[in-house]
């Protein structure tokens, strides 16, 4: 399993790169492979707000539905919108071509609150067990 | 994430399922495999290749002796005068209201022996019930004597038939026998819940890791995977085969769900009868219908379903169809909805998400 070092981690599983003031938010390995199959997504438009720890969209396995909360606050600038056709990218490659949504952060102090790669990956070992 | 493991039941081949990989999922009280390699993937072993799942969590009741067979024709809808020895139908315990208690597989094994298998999550429910309506006949839960394992899948009778001493073409649809796979003592039924062609093979509970490796190996040069029980729900639903708890509960009767032929209105007497004749005389309220998606959403059990602002039923089950790449959903909808072509809509997330009622089964081999 992956835990890219460049990239912040928020607790619900969304992973956030950021680039100047704006960041790329996604699902992160772990999550995609608890997920399984994913079938279905359903995202924000460009220019909807969002707020950190406020679930912004909805990924769906065969299974089960599950929200996606943004790790941080701010603007919608950008939206994957080869995702809803897609959505099995989100499984295949969760840190690229499965990327979700960019936001224009209102308070990059949030970013404090998301864990590193090295703290990530002992959370989801605690997780896990 | 383990809260509960101390009280979860497993089943005889639960470790075989650790060392495969498994991803367990809670199955009314038991730990149940989920998932292998993937439902996608698994589900399309089983509709172009081969299945093999472990369904022991399913429980076995069996009526013994003189009044047997009259203690199981008057507490199941089906006819057992139908069946002879060595042959199965698919039936269920009702209420006296007509509501079901449970829908079971009923093996007339012989005269005085037949052996009904149950949902896992009823076990203890339907033996109370069965134990209160015995009709003279003994009734032992024989739960823990069996394990079961179902091979599903067009090559199934391929993969089985070089292991097994029972000549598999004299076994019709619905048939099962007595014999032996890889030497070991199994019974063998020509049934499953998964719309595709397949064996149901009870066994010992000490036999069951060896039947399993034996019927893998045998089917590895034809495909097979083993599979979980998320592909079993994905591949019973495009069949629209009903679950318990979802199509069917204590609150709905077989003939609003579609099944009235298996309910035997012309069998002098079982329990339900009276309730099921009135409302076959007078007809029901309310239907179950497949739906399929005509807008982007997956229908989910409890989502309502809307025409216009009214709220006209619910979904019961619904997933994305692997098979056929749409969402698909079953639910009960009021008898004005229930017409084939039907518009209706499903409300995901407070959204009215366009659907339209469609013939059932959604898929069929």
């Amino acid at each position: 399993m992956e835990f890219p070092e460049d990239l912040k981690y928020s607790k619900e599983h969304e992973w956030v790169l950021v680039e100047g003031n704006v960041a790329t938010i996604g699902i992160t390995d772990y999550a995609q492979e608890q997920l399984g199959d994913i079938v279905f997504v359903e995202l924000p438009a460009v220019g909807d707000k969002v707020s950190k720890e406020d679930a912004f969209g909805v990924v769906e396995s065969v299974k089960a539905v599950s929200d996606i909360y943004a790790p941080v606050s701010g603007k919608v600038v950008e939206v994957n919108d080869d995702l809803p056709d897609n959505p099995e990218m989100l499984n295949e490659d969760p840190y690229g071509d499965g990327w979700i949504i960019k936001v224009e952060m209102n308070d990059p102090e949030e970013l404090q609150d998301l864990l590193n790669a090295t703290e990530y990956e002992e959370y989801v070992a605690e997780e896990k067990e | 994430m383990n809260d509960g493991g101390a009280t979860m039941r497993h089943t005889p081949l639960y470790a075989v399922h650790q060392a495969l990989g498994a991803r367990f999922v809670d199955f009314g009280g038991w730990e149940m495999p989920v998932q292998y390699s993937g439902i996608l993937d698994e589900h399309q072993a089983v509709r172009e290749r081969a299945g093999l799942f472990d369904v022991s969590h399913m429980g076995e009741i069996e009526l013994r002796g003189p009044h047997a067979l009259a203690a199981a024709q008057a507490l199941t809808v089906n006819d057992l005068g139908r069946l002879r020895d060595g042959q199965a139908q698919y039936s269920m315990l009702c209420l006296p209201t007509g509501g079901v208690v449970d829908d079971i597989m009923v093996h007339r094994i012989h005269s005085e022996r037949v052996l009904l298998c149950v949902n896992a999550s009823n076990i203890d429910k339907d033996f109370a019930w069965i134990g209160e309506h015995r009709y003279g006949a003994e009734v032992v839960n024989r739960s823990d004597d069996f394990a079961l394992l179902a091979l599903q899948g067009p090559r199934a009778t391929a993969i089985l038939t070089p292991l097994t001493n029972v000549p598999l073409a004299d076994v019709p649809p619905f048939g099962f026998a007595e014999g032996r796979i890889a030497g070991r003592r199994a019974l063998i039924a020509h049934t499953g819940y998964t719309g595709e062609d397949g064996w149901e093979i009870y066994c010992a509970p000490p036999e069951a890791t060896a039947l399993w490796e034996a019927l893998l190996a045998a089917g590895a040069p034809h495909g097979i995977q083993p599979a979980g029980l998320g592909a079993r729900d994905t591949l019973r639903l495009e069949r629209a085969l009903p679950l318990y708890g979802h199509e069917l509960t204590e609150e709905t009767t077989p003939l609003e769900a579609g099944l009235a032929w298996v309910v035997r209105l012309h069998k002098p007497s079982f329990i339900g009868r009276d309730a099921l004749q009135r409302q076959r005389a007078t007809g029901t309220s309310r239907q179950l219908v497949g739906l399929t998606m005509t807008e982007p959403g997956i229908p989910r059990q409890g989502y309502p379903i809307r025409h216009g602002s009214e709220v006209v039923g619910a979904v019961t089950s619904g997933t994305k169809s692997p098979t056929l790449g749409k969402a698909i959903g079953l639910g009960y909808v009021a008898n004005a909805w229930k017409e084939v072509g039907t518009a209706l809509a499903v409300e995901i997330r407070g959204r009215a998400v366009g659907a339209t009622v469609v013939q059932l089964p959604f898929y069929k081999r």
